[in-house]
């Protein structure tokens, strides 16, 4: 029987791990289809962001109450993965609790310290869902979340709180099974919180605490397998993505936008004619702006993946707070989608095949892209580093110099710009009447 | 400019007054405040006048990639034929994009905002305020710009110099790094705005009134016009006055 456990714990292991992985692999794959950029300078500055907002959540503490919750969740997440280690080397070796002897008193410590944090990530948890269906925080119950994003959500937070009872009654059992003196349970020193409650399984026959302790350890494993690879199709991938993406930030100032440097050349050849390549092999044709997710950056992509559809971004958009149809939070959701999509045409076709659609037009309107006054504010909101404006500004290149698709009063303002020199119809020649005035 | 060049001489800080600044009526009044403190304290300057053209802010954030690079392209031509090293302007687009986009291009500046440079002229000791000057004491609160906050992370040296003027700055519930926008950037300013329940500016402005401030200080001549407007929507255009920092410190200045 326990031979039985042992291989079939290391096949059930075996496969999670490989289709984490192959899906890993094309979201990486995926990534890889934007456009290049260099993002490795000064790694000293990107290691520090990284360790401050992807690892202390600095951005987070601007709303406080969230902040704490979310901090529960993710130390539990994170600090409790050790525990995670035990059960899996248990589970492979076929024994129980083996660290136990090895840590001796400290073992019941650090149970208990796990303990403590199930309890807050099941606390967290239990508030998060509230916020999202019964308080119903603005920000979280936005039309865009409408379907699958709010399933998605109230999905993890339902999983994270069924993994965590079950560890808790997985211990519980385990302490009066213990007290029982029952073969193969290992000897520990009660643990803080389970031990509280082994009243409640006093009454049970050693039987069915046994069914209770093995169910409650298989269905934590097997949850957590269960939860590794759900990640790569949720917003909850963030949990991965958001440290490299902090890495991979743009370090500049949030209000220089990105050189077009072909553009800047073509301006110039024309200005000064010598200068242009006379050996010119025409670079490979490369549309300006971004129409779809391939003619964006990388770390565009990877900002996508990045998301966990929090909206911090969306609620301090004045676009959207004046009721606009532009959702910085939809932008990234958007770009996401399409690029899924765009994955699964190539796994199926094994190449790209156009397919008609455009990340522009129909995913994100050209109303929503008019509407961003360039503020920065949802760049300054993200707390794991996504630029939806980048973005956007790329999507607007691509509107104006490919489809001429412009409101009359820019092209107006383009216009003067062009002829007056000025976005106004003044002539050139008063630019420094205000000066004559004052003399 | 060109007289300098002429007389081989060279100015201590070039003045990028900017479209606005030029041309807006409102905008005008802006530039002329702060070519008097410059005056005043006698900061010798120039500006370009005529040669002067547009950075190319509008069309870019708009899309415009291409009539951008001409603009920086003849801009840059322009600067740099002059030889200019110092650049202060009172429009934080222009400051902006002079100093960060600029660069790259091939046009390398020091850009300094002009309230940061009143601020600096503050503590030199080279501006003399007048004792008891006229906003002491007044309920004041300022405006953010986003492309002097958010984008280039200025947010003390315009409220220093509120300070030097012993206002009593109330800030708004968004401010600083939170601070809301005024509607004009990204090339609103050219276009209606889309569909929505209200317009951006009168959000802003109605926050701005919240305070009971009495004055609304701005860093930005299109953050002026806008807040103006947004004031001027709830009727309080008696009660409560936009006005750019420049023209606070021009009116403070000992005689």
């Amino acid at each position: 029987m326990q031979l039985i456990q042992q291989i079939l714990f290391i096949i059930i292991s075996g496969i999670s791990i490989y289709l984490f992985a192959r899906k890993v692999g094309e979201i990486r794959r995926n990534i890889m289809l934007g456009r290049k950029e260099d993002l490795t300078d000064n790694p000293g500055q990107r290691w520090k962001n990284m360790a401050l907002l992807a690892l202390g959540q600095k951005k987070m503490f601007k709303r406080p109450v969230p902040a704490i919750l979310h901090l529960f969740v993710y130390a539990g997440f994170i600090i409790i993965n050790i525990e995670i280690l035990e059960i899996i080397l248990d589970g492979m070796s076929g024994q129980h609790r083996m660290f136990a002897p090895v840590l001796g008193g400290l073992y019941a410590i650090l149970i208990g310290c796990f303990e403590i944090l199930a309890v807050l990530v099941l606390l967290g948890c239990a508030i998060f869902l509230a916020r999202r269906n019964l308080l119903k925080t603005p920000r979280l119950v936005q039309a865009e979340l409408d379907g699958w994003p709010k399933n998605d959500a109230n999905l993890i937070l339902i999983m994270e709180i069924v993994l965590m009872t079950l560890f808790l009654s997985m211990n519980t059992a385990d302490l009066v099974l213990q007290e029982r003196g029952v073969e193969h349970y290992t000897q520990t020193d009660t643990f803080w919180i389970t031990g509280m409650f082994t009243g409640l399984f006093s009454g049970l026959s050693n039987e069915a605490l046994v069914g209770i302790e093995r169910g409650g350890w298989w269905l934590h494993i097997v949850g957590v397998f269960i939860f590794m690879n759900y990640l790569p199709y949720s917003k909850h991938f963030h949990i991965i993505v958001s440290f490299p993406n902090a890495w991979y930030m743009r370090l500049k100032k949030q209000g220089e936008m990105k050189n077009m440097k072909e553009i800047q050349n073509e301006v110039l050849y024309m200005m000064e004619p010598d200068k242009a390549p006379t050996d010119a092999t025409p670079a490979e044709q490369q549309r300006f702006g971004a129409k779809d997710v391939m003619d964006l950056s990388w770390k565009n992509l990877m900002d996508a993946y990045a998301c966990t559809e929090c909206g911090r971004c969306t609620a301090v958009c004045p676009a959207n707070i004046t009721g606009k149809k532009l959702s910085p939070r939809k932008i990234m959701m958007n770009t996401r989608d399409r690029l899924e999509e765009v994955g699964a045409n190539i796994n199926k076709n094994k190449e790209y095949v156009d397919d008609g659609k455009t990340l522009v037009h129909d995913y994100i309107s050209v109303e929503e892209l008019r509407a961003c006054t360039t503020c920065q504010a949802c760049v300054e909101a993200c707390p794991v580093s996504i630029d939806p404006l980048n973005i956007i500004y790329q999507l607007r290149r691509s509107l104006i110099m490919e489809e001429s698709n412009s409101p009359e009063e820019w092209n107006l303002m383009f216009g003067n710009i062009e002829n007056n020199m000025a976005p106004w119809k003044f002539s050139p020649d008063e630019r420094d009447k205000w000066a004559e005035e004052m003399s | 400019m060109a007289e300098y060049a002429a007389n081989g001489e060279m100015p201590e800080v070039l003045f990028w007054v900017g479209c606005a600044g030029s041309f807006d009526q409102r905008a005008q009044r802006i530039t002329k405040a702060f070519a008097q403190i410059l005056d005043k304290v006698g900061v010798k300057f120039a500006i370009l006048g005529k040669e002067e053209m547009c950075t190319g802010d509008p069309a870019r954030r708009a899309g415009n990639e291409f009539l951008f690079q001409m603009m920086a392209y003849n801009n840059i031509q322009t600067l740099n034929g002059y030889g200019i090293k110092k650049i202060v302007t009172a429009c934080p687009h222009c400051f902006n994009i002079i100093g960060n986009e600029y660069p790259v291009l091939g046009g390398n500046y020091e850009v300094i905002h002009h309230t940061t440079f009143l601020q600096q002229i503050i503590n030199d000791g080279r501006i003399r305020l007048k004792e008891g000057g006229v906003f002491k004491g007044k309920k004041i609160t300022y405006h953010d710009s986003c492309y002097l906050g958010r984008g280039n992370n200025i947010y003390e040296a315009p409220r220093e110099v509120l300070q030097a003027l012993d206002v009593e700055l109330v800030e708004m519930k968004r401010c600083r790094t939170n601070g809301m926008c005024c509607g004009a950037g990204g090339a609103q300013m050219f276009k209606e705005e889309e569909k929505g329940k209200t317009r951006v500016n009168y959000e802003r402005s109605e926050e701005a009134l919240d305070t009971g401030a009495t004055i609304i200080a701005a860093n930005c001549p299109f953050c002026t016009t806008m807040l103006t407007d947004g004031v001027k929507n709830k009727e309080k255009e008696d009660d409560v006055k936009v006005l750019d920092i420049a023209e606070m410190v021009a009116q403070s200045l000992a005689e």
